[in-house]
């Protein structure tokens, strides 16, 4: 049985209003939040939803669970910390390279890792990325340990400096917006659909003559390269791409935030990826109990809550969001 | 006498000490294969388990006066009774869901579990003495083997070998590889096939804890000392094959030895090392070196 | 036009009043100890040096008279740079934070040292390792405390190769700081004579040394020098134990080991060890009473070179913003290069204009289980290397703020 429960609920209506609502909500809640909250913590808030939006594209709506999606996130820091740092280049074409890179990877990943299905697929992408970490905590580039540190935020387009926070912010609400409306799009779209008709039963999506090997790729460098977005903000933001961005254990997260949020729906990784970060943030001065309420929320979603919060509200209203 | 420019004395002495650690590596992977194998769970808390196992062993010690001995008895059947409630109150309910969810759980699990240990007792390893037995050393010649080490090897291939007899070979094992395929025919014949997965799944999680028990003396008895080893032993018993007992206990011992093999010849990718075969076979032979497809 | 003269005739009052107290940002002075609470590092630093921080408050005030307002907030960088450098972004930003003390672990103490300079406030490192600090890292708003990775390769590395060790094999953390560690004391062996007859790069994190200590082993090597700190020193110094190399006549050299380190080897594993500290409960009677209210504070464990160096930083540092009359982190840094150094723990010294502390170095052999009279009591002076020799001197260092002569 495929994962994602959220959407085997039967919708009755297909309209979009809800949906329309709730975006409505949350460009107005990140447009205005910042005269209260931290900026930073917002920006970090915003990076994780897309990794985390990412995630649930390739896993909610493909029924993919990648265990190695910190490659992703942590290909696109390193390339595009290096690429400001050392080659001096412009956010923007920093980020646009980091994406590509890490969509690279993913390409390559994704062709080993989509011959085998369910546990073997998990565990290769789980070997892929060790071997990436691996790989970055030897290589010299990366600065192991150390990371790359004092990575120049630089002008946007040559021309806005981004080193001030508004221009930062405004920098990562457009890239955040950006990637949640494609994914929005390609959920919504005829290759959505036949993802999702994958998902649910794929040797019936063959019969019917998809090249469903084919089609899986691509959500999986779709997602891939949609982290490496948010990978590649997230360094420009913190202006630091470190080793944490690649170990296993922010694949974990990543999983932690989408299943927290509501598997399959648009707007749960969101908000999963908001109640994590605040968690650690607000909680960090507690050490170990971080640890100890990812693993029992895990725990709760898994047992009696698998819609999460937003797949919940969503079932509660009979509408998808 | 030079193989590879390394002379056949110190290149022995890395094989056995390759093998020391395969032993380890060995009863973990048997664990997960068993549990796998038999009950199709991918039992993500089994490095955390191990690490229960070092504790309860070092807490009983330390507070209750246990030794050793008896701990070698205890630890396991204690917690591999924790594995049995787990089975029984949260694993039980979702094994009509996709396995995948199994996955999830055993992983928060985990996450509890160590976290609750870190918060207690600090990431610092607590040291754990070796019992008076086994101090001191065996001089082979070319080099000094620590007695206790030695043991270890002993041991592993001891439970390694009757672990695989008895689900290869009695009656028992042939009812639980039965029960794995075809419950409820199995359940027909007056098996009861629940309470065996139940107990299955705490067999496979004492040897986790047994593991535990004999690194102790070894390494130092730490909160995270499961949390690394983990995805090493998932990629063993994959390469193994996931389904055969067999594959896990030779690919454990034969990644220890290649492991030992790469930190002579080059070190900085042992950690590495299992990954590229692991990718290597599910490419290859995707069930597995000794695995079948099911 | 009234209104600009009015609010001018304010703003002339309130200089003159001003003027006769200290600009205190918000009228407190906060220090915030980063450090390592729950990992490798939490018995060298963790709650020991917020403990540190404190004490050194309150001795100062009551000592010196003075008026500030002093604050001391803890937190956990978990050995991360990002988690560092996130809680230095947030305290300085929205809590207003005016200098970050301590910070073990080299990646993350380069990091703060960054955002400290960027937004002008005080960064005095007494954790981390890397003589990057004061070295191309260097920047007007951060010093450095307590030992470096130059001084201790000099202290340990020259007095053994003098002592007759002069054959080497290095067991090195494959990370930056093991490689800086390795290539500092290399420099030093072969400078003062020695040999370096091989060295392996150990993955970092390991448990298991087992193999690389066997190789150590094969190459009859007289010194085996430990790259390596936290858990991979002491896992390398049990191994060594248990595997007889001590036995077969070789040494190791710990090339960065802490007091608290040795507590949890025990003395039976760690005997003879060569190690450097600035800093040893047992000096003398003024390290000793500080160390006997320290450890009444702690949970009776004793202070660690780092958890010392906290203590003398901030009193230095309170010294110095009494002094400069602000607590703007420049200034002060400034003003604590200006004035001599004078405390209980560390004697007489000075801070250069790299940021560099000076202060005298010890050269420790870890004592014999039977020649030690209680737990800590774990060290025999070897030799003391005086303060202007310890560091590595301003001709050599490649810090932009030195000037090139």
């Amino acid at each position: 049985m495929p994962m994602s429960n959220a959407s085997s609920t039967v919708f009755k209506t297909q309209s979009f209003t809800h949906q329309w609502v709730a975006f409505a909500i949350m460009v107005l809640f990140f447009a205005i939040a910042p005269i209260w909250v931290y900026p930073i913590f917002l920006m970090k808030v915003m990076c994780f939803a897309l990794f985390a939006c990412a995630f649930n594209l390739l896993l909610g709506f493909g029924g993919l669970l990648s265990f190695g999606h910190a490659m992703f996130l942590g290909t696109a820091g390193y390339a595009a910390a290096h690429a400001a740092k050392v080659w001096g280049w412009n956010p923007e074409v920093a980020v646009l390279f980091a994406t590509a890179c890490s969509a690279g990877l993913a390409l390559i990943a994704g062709s080993l890792a989509i011959r085998r299905q369910g546990i073997y697929f998990a565990m290769i992408t789980l070997a892929l990325s060790q071997m990436v970490y691996f790989f970055y905590l030897q290589t010299p580039f990366t600065g192991g340990e150390d990371g790359i540190q004092s990575v120049p935020r630089g002008k946007l387009f040559g021309l806005f400096d981004l080193s001030e926070n508004t221009a930062m912010y405004l920098f990562v609400f457009t890239i955040f917006l950006g990637g949640f409306t494609f994914i929005w799009r390609i959920v919504h779209s005829p290759f959505g659909q036949i993802l999702k008709a994958i998902r649910e039963n794929q040797d019936r999506a063959i019969s019917l003559g998809y090249d469903t090997d084919h089609f899986k790729l691509l959500a999986f460098v779709i997602s891939g390269a949609l982290a490496g977005t948010a990978g590649a903000t997230k360094a420009l933001v913190f202006q630091l791409a470190s080793l944490t961005d690649v170990h296993w254990s922010m694949s974990g997260e990543v999983v932690l935030m989408t299943l927290l949020g509501g598997l399959g729906t648009l707007f749960g990784p969101v908000v999963g990826a908001a109640i994590i970060v605040s968690m650690q943030n607000y909680l960090a001065q507690f050490g170990a109990w971080v640890t100890i309420i990812q693993g029992l929320i895990f725990v709760i979603c898994v047992m009696a809550f698998r819609r999460g919060v937003i797949g919940e509200i969503a079932n509660w209203l009979k509408k998808p969001l | 006498m030079e193989i590879f420019g390394i002379p056949s004395q110190a290149l022995f002495g890395q094989l056995l000490i390759g093998l020391i650690n395969g032993s380890f590596y060995a009863l973990l992977s048997l664990g997960l294969a068993v549990i796998f194998g038999l009950l199709n769970i991918i039992n993500f808390s089994h490095g955390a388990q191990y690490m229960l196992g070092a504790f309860v062993a070092y807490l009983s010690l330390n507070k209750l006066g246990i030794n050793y001995w008896l701990s070698l008895i205890l630890t396991p059947l204690i917690v591999g009774a924790t594995g049995v409630l787990i089975e029984k109150t949260m694993l039980k309910r979702l094994y009509k869901l996709d396995h995948l969810y199994g996955l999830l759980l055993t992983f928060g699990l985990a996450l509890i579990i160590q976290g609750v240990f870190r918060h207690e007792f600090g990431s610092s390893g607590m040291p754990y003495p070796v019992p008076e037995i086994f101090q001191g050393v065996f001089n082979l010649g070319f080099m000094f083997l620590p007695k206790y080490r030695a043991w270890v090897i002993g041991v592993s291939l001891f439970v390694c070998l009757t672990t695989w007899f008895v689900i290869e070979r009695t009656k028992l094992g042939a009812y639980l590889r039965a029960a794995t395929e075809n419950p409820t025919l199995v359940q027909a014949f007056g098996i009861n096939v629940p309470r065996m997965v139940t107990l299955t799944y705490g067999f496979g999680v004492a040897l986790a804890a047994l593991a535990g028990v004999m690194a102790a003396p070894i390494y130092q008895v730490s909160p995270m000392m499961g949390a690394d080893i983990i995805i090493v032993v998932f990629a063993v018993v994959v390469v193994g094959g996931m389904g055969s007992i067999m594959g896990a206990i030779l690919t454990g011992f034969g990644l220890g030895l290649v492991e030992g093999l790469t930190k002579v010849f080059y070190p900085e990718a042992s950690n590495t090392v299992i990954f590229v075969i692991m990718t290597i076979v599910l490419l290859l032979k995707p069930a597995g070196l000794f695995g079948t497809q099911k | 036009m009234k209104r600009n003269l009015i609010s001018l005739a304010v703003a002339a009052a309130c200089a003159f009043a001003g003027s006769a107290q200290a600009q205190i940002s918000d009228g407190i002075v906060k220090i915030g100890v980063l450090n390592d609470m729950s990992g490798l590092y939490s018995d060298i630093t963790g709650q020991g040096s917020v403990i540190a921080a404190k004490m050194a408050v309150e001795d100062y005030i009551k000592a010196s008279k003075s008026t500030l307002k002093v604050e001391v907030v803890g937190a956990d960088h978990q050995n991360k740079p990002d988690v560092g450098s996130n809680v230095a972004r947030q305290w300085y930003d929205t809590e207003k934070v005016d200098m970050i003390a301590d910070v073990p672990t080299s990646s993350v103490g380069l990091a703060i040292a960054k955002i400290s300079a960027d937004k002008g406030k005080l960064h005095v490192n007494s954790g981390s390792a890397t003589a990057d600090l004061t070295g191309k890292a260097c920047n007007a708003n951060t010093i450095h405390w307590a030992y470096d990775t130059w001084m201790l390769a000099n202290g340990t590395g020259k007095a053994i190769v003098k002592s007759g060790g002069d054959t080497w094999f290095f067991l090195t953390a494959d990370y930056a700081f093991g490689h800086a560690l390795e290539r500092d004391t290399e420099a030093v062996v072969l400078k003062n004579g020695g040999k370096v007859v091989g060295k392996v790069r150990t993955p970092f994190p390991t448990q298991d040394f087992s193999s690389f200590l066997l190789q150590a082993q094969a190459s009859k090597a007289k010194i085996i020098g430990l790259a390596n700190a936290g858990g991979d020193t002491t896992n390398s110094i049990k191994q060594a134990f248990e595997f007889g190399i001590t036995k077969g006549g070789q040494n190791l050299a710990g090339l960065l080991v802490f007091l608290p380190d040795v507590h949890s080897l025990s003395l039976e594993k760690a005997q003879g060890l060569m190690l450097t500290e600035t800093f040893y409960w047992d000096l003398n009677d003024q390290t000793r009473a500080f160390t006997k209210r320290f450890a009444a504070a702690n949970g009776g464990k004793f202070p660690s070179m780092v958890q010392a160096g906290v203590y003398s930083s901030v009193i230095h540092y309170l010294k110095a913003v009494d002094a400069a009359k602000t607590d703007d982190g420049t200034k002060v840094a400034a003003k604590m290069k200006e004035l001599p150094t004078d405390d209980p723990l560390f004697g007489k010294g000075s801070v250069r204009a790299d940021g560099r502390k000076i202060h005298p170095a010890y050269l420790f052999e870890v004592k014999k289980p039977s020649e030690s009279k209680g737990p800590y009591d774990y060290y025999k002076l070897v030799s003391t290397i005086p303060a202007n020799e310890a560091f590595r001197p301003l001709s050599e260092s490649d810090c932009p703020l030195v000037a090139k002569k």
